[in-house]
C-alpha cells in the first residue's frame, strides 16, 4: 500500500529510530524526550492539515456529488488521508473524530475521493501537494524545536534578573552550563551578588565552574560538598541544573543535590532548578535511585594501584571486603523543589504535568514498537 | 587512507603532518600461545571465552575503538575459523571508521611468528598498538601515543612504549591477585626508559642482579616491584622488522624485551608509560580470569561493563552490584547475594543461594543449589542440591543432582557429572582426553585431530567411543561423561597458584613466611633492595653478591697488613727465611686464609718495600725490586705450590700497578718479565 497514511508511516519510522536511540543509552532521558517531541510534532501537523482539509471539504461538499462515477476510475490514486477526510465529511465532524488517532485503518475500503476535485489529475496533484505540505510543516516545526533547544540557555538566562537580587548569596553544586549562563546574565545586568560553589565530588566539576565564574568577574567561594549544611544559613537561594525533570516534578540531578535540597528546606532557602524544556520527561520515576542511575567507575573515587591489596580476590574468602559505589545521579523529590525555571518561564513542581501535556501526546509515552505494529 | 604511503619505507618521517596522515593501527593477537586455559581451549579459542558473559575479544575491540584506533588486524591461529566466523557475524564487521581485518595462520607457534607473518604482509604503515585479545582496559591512548611520538621525534631509537600500572607492593598481592610472577622493572625516573625487566625472579635466590653499566650510565634508576605489566605496547614499525631479523625471538617479553635490554641491539630503547586512574589488565590464567571478572562487575573497567557493552537495555544493574537480564525466571525463595550476573533466559529454583558468581544465558538451576564464586557459562543444567564453589563450568555441562564441585574445578564443554559425585579440588574435566606429553609453555593451542586426539594416552588409544564412555562413567560417577585430567608430577604444587579458587589459607601463610624469611636473609646482609628505593650510583652493581663477600674482604685486608708487618720485620731484623715462613704460616692459620692469599700478600709487601725504598729513576726502582725478589725468593717460593698461586701473584701485581704503586706502571713489562723468570726459577727448584 504505497499510499497509506503519510503521517502514520512517518510516526512509525521515527519510533523505530527513536527506540534504537533510547536503547543506546537508556539513562539519558533527554533522548527519549526529543523523540517524543518529534512524534508529537508530526501528529500535530497532520491533525491541523486534516482539519484544514475538512474545512475545505465542507465548503465544496455540494459540488462533489456529480463526480461520484468518476472517482471509481481512479481508485489507485486516492489518498488515504483524503479518503478519511472525505469520510469524516459524511459524518458530522465531532470532537471524537478530531482527537481520534489518524484514521489509517479506514483508508483502503473507502476508495472514494471527493476532495472537491472533478478530475483525477487534480486529485493526485492535491494529494502530493498535501503530503508535501505535511513534510514541509514537519520540517519547519522540527527546525523550530532544534532552535528552541539550542537557545534554551539564553531563554532561561533572560529570566535571571527577575530571580537574582542585589547582594544575594547563591549556592550551586557541580557545573551546569545553564546555571553558568544564568548567573552571568544576572551579572551582565549589573546585579552584584556572590556565588558559593560546592565542588561536586567525585568529578569536581565545581572547580571548573568556579574558574569560569571568576573569569567572568563574579565573586566566588568554593566549598566542599560536606560544607553545604554549614554554609546554607548564609545563602539566599540555591540554583542548580538538572539531568532530567520527571512528570511528578521530581528531579534527576548530579549526585549530592538531594543533600543540598534537604539543607535548603531545613533553612527555608528557595531551591530553584533550571531545566530546558527538552529535559522534561513525561515518565514517572519508579525506583529512580537505581533504575535511572548510572554507576561509574570506582577509579574516580580512589586510585586502583593504591588499593589493589584491598581488592585481592585470591586470598581470604575470595570476595573483596571493599566495595566502591559511584552513582552519577540523585533523585530530588518534588516537595523539596521550590521552583522550576524553563525556557517558557517559572513553574511550580505540581504544574509539571500540565507542561508535559502541552509537549507530548499521550500515545507516545511508551515508545515500543509493539504498540503500533498492529497495523 | 594509508594507500598513499604503501610503497614507502618504514623510516620515520620528520614531518609531523605526514605522520598524522596514517590511521592508527593495532595488531591484536587472538591467540595466547600458551596452554594455561586447557582443557577449555582445546575446543574454543581463549579470546572467545565469555568474560562476564561477553567474549573477551569484545572488551579488547571495544577499547581499541574507543581509544581512536581505526584499523585492527586480528591475528588468529588456533581455532582461527571460530574467531573469523565470530568476528564476521558480530557487529565489529560493520562499524564505520573501524575496520577489523583477520590474518589467519596455521603454523605460527608464538607471538614472534605472528609478528613475522604480519611483517611479511606489509600492512602496518606507522606506529601501532600491540595487544592481546585477552586484555581488558579503559585507558586513554592519547597521552601515551603523544609521548611516544614526541620521543620518536627526538630519538628514532625509541621504538616501543610499554604501558605499566601501579599495583600495591604488598608482599603477595601480585601473585594472589593476577596469579602472575612478581615482576621487577628498573626504570629511569626522568626519561621513563625501561632498563631492566625480570618476571621470572626466583625467591630462593633472594636477590636480583643488575648490570653494573646500567647504574653507571644512568644518573638515577628506580627499581620497581610494584608495577604491573598491562601488555599494551605502542610500537614503531622497527619492532616488526626486529622480529624478522632475530628469527629466534618467540616470546614478546621473555625474548624481545629482554633481548633488547640485554643485548643492546642497534641502541634501540624501550620506554614506559604509567597509567594511574584507568584500568588495564591481562587475563593470563584462571586466577586473573576470576579477578578481572570481579573487577568488571565492580565496574573498574567502566564504560566496558556488561550493562553498557550489551548495548540494549537488556541487562540492568541493581543494588549491591547485581546484574540481571530482563527475562530471568527467579524462584521467590531464591537468595541472590551481591556481585552476581545472571544472563538472559536463565531459570533459578527454590532456596538456591548464589553469591559472587556469573551465570550465563539459558541455564537451568534447580532447587537448593549453592553457587559461590563460580563462573557458569551458557546452557548449563544444574540439578537439585548441587554445590559449586569457585569453579568454572563451560557451555552445555550437566550436573546431576547432588553433585559437588570443590574449589578450583574446571568443567569443559558438555561434561556430565554423575549423581552425588564429588569432583575433587583443582581437577580439570574434559570430554577430550589429555594429551600425553606435558606441553611446553610455548605450545600452540590446537584442538584439531592432530594434537587433540592424536596424543591420547596409550592405554586409551584402542577404545572406540562406547567403551570410552563406559570407562569414564566411573571417573565422574554414575552417568557421568568426561575425563579427569591427571596433574603432572611437580605441577600439582603450582595448581593452586593459578586456579580460580582463592589461595588456601595454609598456602597463604606459607607464602607469607617464605617472604619473611627472604627479607630476613636480605636484612642480615645489611643491604635490602627496597621496594622502589633508589639505588645510588656508587653502590656496587652486583648488589648483594658482593655484600656476602664483604666480611671476608675486611679480613683479608687486615691479614695483608699483618703479613706486611712480619715481612718488614724480617727484612729489617734479618730474620731467617725459615722463621719468616713459620710466622706467615701462623698468620695464615689464625686468619683462616689459603696459601694463595699468603703468596699474594707477601709479594704485595715485597713490591711495596721496593717502591718505598729510595730511588731516583725507573731503572733504580727496577733494580730494587729485582734485589728484593731475589733475596726473598725462598719465602715467596714456599707459598707458591702450583700454577694457580702464581697467577694470583701476577694478578696482585697488576692490581698494584693500577692502584697503589703507580710508579710501577711504567715498568710493568720489565718487572713482569722478571717476576715470570724468578717464579719459574723458584718453581723449577721446587718441582
Amino acid at each position: 500500500m504505497p499510499y497509506t497514511n503519510q503521517a502514520a508511516a512517518l510516526i512509525h519510522s521515527v519510533k523505530a529510530v527513536g527506540e534504537r536511540l533510547i536503547a543506546a543509552n537508556p539513562v539519558e532521558l533527554a533522548v527519549g524526550n526529543v523523540v517524543r517531541r518529534v512524534l508529537h510534532i508530526v501528529r500535530e501537523e497532520d491533525l491541523s492539515l486534516t482539519t484544514a482539509a475538512m474545512a475545505g471539504l465542507n465548503l465544496s461538499a455540494e459540488s462533489d456529488d456529480e463526480d461520484d462515477t468518476d472517482r471509481d476510475n481512479h481508485p489507485a490514486l486516492s489518498a488515504a488521508a483524503i479518503a478519511a477526510a472525505s469520510r469524516s465529511t459524511l459524518r458530522p465532524p465531532s470532537l471524537q473524530t478530531l482527537l481520534e488517532d489518524v484514521p489509517d485503518s479506514a483508508a483502503v475500503p473507502h476508495t472514494s475521493s471527493s476532495g472537491g476535485d472533478s478530475e483525477g489529475k487534480s486529485k493526485s496533484a492535491d494529494k502530493s501537494s498535501r503530503s508535501r505540505k505535511l513534510k514541509h510543516d514537519v520540517i519547519e516545526a522540527v527546525n523550530e524545536l532544534i532552535q528552541d533547544i539550542s537557545t534554551c540557555h539564553e531563554l532561561i538566562a533572560e529570566q535571571a534578573v527577575e530571580h537574582i537580587h542585589q547582594n544575594e548569596v547563591i549556592l550551586t553544586l557541580g557545573s551546569s552550563r545553564t546555571v553558568l549562563e544564568f548567573l552571568c546574565a544576572a551579572k551582565e545586568k549589573k546585579r552584584s551578588f556572590r556565588v558559593f560553589v560546592a565542588e561536586g565530588a567525585p568529578r569536581y566539576q565545581g572547580h571548573l565552574l568556579a574558574k569560569e565564574l571568576v573569569t567572568r568577574g563574579l565573586q566566588t567561594t568554593l566549598i566542599t560538598d560536606s560544607a553545604v549544611f554549614a554554609m546554607i544559613s548564609r545563602v539566599n537561594m540555591v540554583i542548580v541544573g538538572a539531568h532530567a525533570v520527571m512528570a511528578n516534578g521530581g528531579v534527576i540531578a548530579p549526585v549530592g543535590l538531594n543533600m543540598v535540597a534537604l539543607a535548603a528546606q531545613k533553612h527555608a532557602v528557595p531551591f530553584v532548578v533550571l531545566a530546558g524544556s527538552h529535559k522534561l520527561c513525561p515518565l514517572y520515576p519508579h525506583h529512580p535511585e537505581v533504575l535511572l542511575n548510572e554507576l561509574r567507575s570506582p577509579s574516580e573515587l580512589l586510585d586502583f594501584g593504591e588499593f589493589s591489596d584491598c581488592l585481592d580476590f585470591g586470598s581470604g574468602i575470595g570476595a573483596p571486603l571493599l566495595h566502591v559505589v559511584n552513582p552519577t545521579f540523585d533523585y530530588v523529590p518534588p516537595k523539596l523543589v521550590s521552583l522550576f525555571i524553563t525556557d517558557t518561564g517559572g513553574h511550580n513542581p505540581s504544574y509539571m504535568y500540565r507542561l508535559i501535556a502541552d509537549y507530548y501526546s499521550a500515545d507516545d509515552l511508551v515508545l515500543e514498537r509493539r504498540t503500533t505494529s498492529g497495523n | 587512507m594509508g594507500a598513499q604511503k604503501k610503497g614507502a619505507t618504514a623510516r620515520v618521517s620528520e614531518d609531523p603532518e605526514e605522520l598524522a596522515r596514517h590511521p592508527l593501527q593495532a595488531i591484536l593477537l587472538a591467540d595466547s600461545f600458551t596452554t594455561k586455559f586447557r582443557p577449555i581451549t582445546l575446543e574454543r579459542p581463549k579470546v572467545l571465552l565469555p568474560l562476564v558473559n561477553i567474549p573477551m575479544i569484545n572488551y579488547t575491540l571495544a577499547w581499541l575503538e574507543s581509544a581512536g584506533v581505526e584499523e585492527v588486524f586480528v591475528f588468529c591461529c588456533a581455532h582461527s575459523k571460530q574467531v573469523i566466523d565470530y568476528l564476521e557475524s558480530s557487529e565489529w564487521s560493520s562499524q564505520p571508521n573501524f575496520s577489523v581485518t583477520t590474518i589467519e595462520s596455521h603454523n605460527s607457534i608464538s607471538a614472534g611468528d605472528a609478528l613475522r607473518l604480519i611483517y611479511e604482509r606489509n600492512v602496518i604503515h606507522g606506529d601501532f598498538v600491540l595487544i592481546r585479545g585477552d586484555t581488558v582496559s579503559n585507558m586513554s591512548l592519547t597521552q601515551a601515543l603523544q609521548e611516544h611520538k614526541d620521543r620518536r621525534k627526538k630519538d628514532a631509537n625509541a621504538i616501543m612504549t610499554m604501558v605499566v600500572k601501579q599495583s600495591k607492593p604488598s608482599p603477595i598481592t601480585q601473585q594472589s591477585r593476577l596469579g602472575t610472577d612478581e615482576l621487577f622493572m628498573a626504570i629511569n625516573p626522568v626519561t621513563k626508559q625501561l632498563l631492566y625487566y625480570e618476571d621470572k625472579a626466583e625467591y630462593s635466590k633472594g636477590f636480583i642482579s643488575l648490570d653494573k653499566t646500567l647504574i653507571a650510565d644512568n644518573p638515577s634508576v628506580i627499581l620497581h616491584n610494584d608495577k604491573q605489566d598491562c601488555y599494551i605496547d605502542i610500537c614503531s614499525q622497527e619492532v616488526l622488522s626486529l622480529f624478522t631479523d632475530n628469527f629466534d625471538y618467540q616470546h614478546l617479553r621473555r625474548h624481545f624485551v629482554k633481548g633488547l635490554l640485554v643485548d643492546d641491539i642497534m641502541g634501540y630503547k624501550i620506554f614506559t608509560h604509567e597509567i594511574h586512574s584507568s584500568y588495564a589488565a591481562r587475563i593470563d590464567n584462571f586466577r586473573s580470569y576470576d579477578t578481572i571478572s570481579k573487577d568488571i562487575i565492580q565496574r573498574w573497567t567502566y564504560p566496558f561493563v556488561p550493562d553498557v557493552l550489551c548495548g540494549s537495555s537488556a541487562i540492568k544493574v541493581e543494588r549491591q552490584g547485581t546484574y540481571r537480564a530482563s527475562d530471568v525466571t527467579l524462584s521467590r525463595s531464591a537468595q541472590l547475594g551481591s556481585f552476581i550476573f545472571i544472563g538472559q533466559g536463565t531459570k533459578i529454583g527454590n532456596d538456591t543461594k548464589i553469591s559472587h558468581s556469573v551465570i550465563g544465558e539459558r541455564c537451568t538451576i534447580g532447587s537448593n543449589v549453592t553457587i559461590e564464586g563460580s563462573y557458569i557459562w551458557n546452557n548449563v543444567t544444574i540439578e537439585d542440591g548441587c554445590q559449586l564453589r569457585n569453579a568454572i563450568v563451560c557451555d552445555g555441562v550437566i550436573l546431576k543432582s547432588g553433585a559437588v564441585l570443590q574449589p578450583g574445578v574446571i568443567l569443559s564443554f558438555k561434561v556430565v557429572v554423575g549423581q552425588q559425585f564429588v569432583v575433587p579440588a583443582y581437577s580439570k574435566v574434559s570430554l577430550l582426553q589429555q594429551p600425553t606429553q606435558q606441553d611446553s609453555d610455548e605450545e600452540l593451542e590446537y584442538a584439531d585431530s592432530t594434537s587433540g586426539t592424536g596424543e591420547l594416552r596409550s592405554d586409551k588409544l584402542n577404545g572406540d567411543i562406547a567403551p570410552d564412555l563406559s570407562e569414564t562413567a566411573s571417573e565422574l560417577g554414575t552417568g557421568g561423561v568426561g575425563y579427569i585430567w591427571k596433574v603432572f608430577e611437580g605441577a600439582y604444587d603450582e595448581e593452586w597458584r593459578h586456579s580460580v579458587a582463592p589461595i588456601p589459607t595454609d598456602k597463604l601463610v606459607k607464602l607469607m613466611l617464605d617472604r619473611d624469611e627472604d627479607e630476613e636473609l636480605l636484612t642480615q646482609d645489611g643491604n635490602v633492595i627496597s621496594a622502589s628505593g633508589e639505588l645510588k650510583t656508587d653502590s656496587d652493581g652486583n648488589g648483594s653478591e658482593d655484600d656476602d663477600n664483604e666480611d671476608s674482604r675486611d679480613d683479608y685486608v687486615s691479614f695483608e697488613k699483618e703479613v706486611e708487618a712480619t715481612f718488614l720485620r724480617a727484612v729489617h731484623e734479618n730474620v731467617k727465611v725459615d722463621l719468616a715462613v713459620l710466622e706467615v704460616n701462623a698468620l695464615r692459620l689464625s686468619y683462616n686464609m689459603a696459601s694463595v692469599d699468603c703468596g699474594g700478600a707477601i709479594f704485595y709487601s715485597m713490591m711495596k718495600l721496593a717502591v718505598e725504598s729510595p730511588h731516583n729513576s725507573a731503572s733504580e726502582l727496577h733494580r730494587n725490586a729485582a734485589d728484593i725478589v731475589t733475596t726473598w725468593q725462598k719465602l715467596l717460593k714456599s707459598f707458591l705450590h702450583d700454577i694457580d698461586e702464581e697467577i694470583e701473584v701476577i694478578l696482585k701485581f697488576e692490581e698494584m700497578c693500577l692502584e697503589s704503586a703507580k710508579d710501577f706502571a711504567a715498568l710493568f713489562p720489565q718487572v713482569f718479565l722478571m717476576i715470570c723468570l724468578d717464579l719459574e726459577d723458584a718453581l723449577m727448584g721446587s718441582r
